[in-house]
């Protein structure tokens, strides 16, 4: 059943009408708990990550590694998770301030992108593993059901870092790739993710 | 017809009550490029927000290395020539890791107290698979008093097979308010794309 107000469809099909609501849809949080691997693929446990909306937001919260100087990164999928390893090209640069204001500085980090590279690319590294230590941020990932485009990604993460750096940290690219993304990992690339919190949102 | 909960308005007259919570960022406009000259946003913007956010989805032109551009104007003007003073940051690596580099926009690429065009995205490929995607952010366009804020970034595939990190921002120097945006290709039509337009409460 559908509710009308005035001539305007407010209800129908079990959803509110397209702009009545807010664009930013809540879809799925994950949290980590000593987590080798967080992951959303389309289609399994309420994840959407599909053509329902043109892009995803990721927000990350407290992600607290289980060793010292260990970095956070992610990889697509093509086959709803079976393999990560979508081929990427991206960029990295940062700026960074140490807690006794004898380093700041502002600079491209030409050992953590990427070139047509299948590997997991970094989002945050070297973070510390003091108690009130860990990394937050978000990851823009941009009409990722494409057949025909490649995969624009944009993220941006502070760190507070294993040296007592805090690290403003950009990185954005392209999974190169005309194949729908439909599923995406987090992870350390050594240890577990210790605790933190991934929220995925669609806007529509 | 109304909605009436234990005495509170929920719907009338065709809209939610706005009293009831809804989500922040409300979609106002969708605009799809088809071999388009420009996308032109005329309505809708105005004080109903103090903050626009415009989303570019997979904007693929049809002239390769050309780029995407954008102007502001004021009323039902159509001149699309506001004074902007701007500044730009690029972050770029190529596909063969043959280069790769950041530093700041010069050249063409700002504008200082120019009528010109603001370039949000340079370069672009138009192989089929090349796009830009990213967005860019106008604060209080209809303020009377002050300049009008903007910042972008995007992610872009470039001509020379490579990937492109822009940051972009800046001011229109005016104290009119602003009511409507352009967007184009510096050459060429915009073969396809999508551009939302949010207002943030």
């Amino acid at each position: 059943m559908a509710l009308i107000s005035n001539g305007t469809t407010i209800f129908d099909a079990g959803s509110m009408a397209s702009g009545l609501g807010g664009s930013m849809v809540f879809i799925k949080k994950l949290t980590a708990s000593g987590s080798a691997t967080l992951s959303f693929v389309d289609g399994s446990d309420g994840v959407v990550l599909d053509d329902t909306y043109k892009e995803y937001l990721f927000i990350f919260k407290d992600i607290h590694p289980s060793a010292d100087n260990e970095n956070f990164a992610m990889n697509f999928s093509v086959d709803t998770g079976s393999n990560y390893n979508v081929t990427k090209t991206t960029t990295y640069f940062q700026a960074y301030h140490n807690e006794n204001d004898s380093v700041t500085a502002l600079g491209y980090s030409s050992n953590k992108d990427l070139a047509q590279s299948t590997d997991f690319q970094y989002l945050s590294n070297s973070i510390g593993s003091d108690n009130d230590q860990q990394t937050a941020g978000i990851v823009h990932l941009f009409n990722p059901s494409s057949t025909t485009f490649v995969k624009h990604f944009i993220s941006r993460f502070n760190i507070a870092n294993s040296s007592e750096y805090t690290v403003d940290n950009y990185v954005a690219g392209y999974g190169n790739t005309t194949s729908a993304v439909d599923a995406i990992q987090f992870k350390m690339t050594s240890g577990n993710i210790d605790a933190g919190t991934i929220c995925l949102y669609g806007i529509s | 017809m109304g909605v009436i909960s234990n005495g509170t308005t929920l719907l009338d007259a065709g809209a939610l009550d706005s009293g009831i919570a809804t989500g922040d960022m409300t979609l106002i406009s969708t605009s799809t490029a088809s071999s388009s000259a420009t996308i032109d946003i005329t309505s809708g913007i105005d004080s109903t927000y103090k903050e626009y956010i415009f989303k570019f989805i997979d904007i693929h032109q049809a002239t390769d290395g050309a780029d995407f551009q954008f102007q502001v104007d004021t009323g039902t003007n159509t001149s699309y020539n506001q004074t902007i003073t701007s500044m730009g940051i690029l972050s770029y690596h190529q596909e063969d890791d043959s280069a790769a580099a950041l530093g700041a926009h010069s050249g063409s690429a700002i504008l200082h107290q120019e009528t010109g065009f603001q370039d949000l995205g340079r370069s672009l490929g138009n192989d089929n698979d090349q796009s830009l995607s990213g967005e860019l952010h106008l604060f209080e366009p209809s303020s009377t008093t002050f300049v009008k804020h903007f910042m972008g970034v995007i992610n872009e595939a470039a001509n020379d097979n490579g990937t492109n990190q822009r940051f972009v921002a800046g001011y229109v120097n005016t104290t009119t308010a602003i009511t409507r945006i352009r967007f184009k290709a510096d050459s060429g039509n915009i073969d396809s794309g999508t551009i939302k337009m949010y207002g943030i409460k």
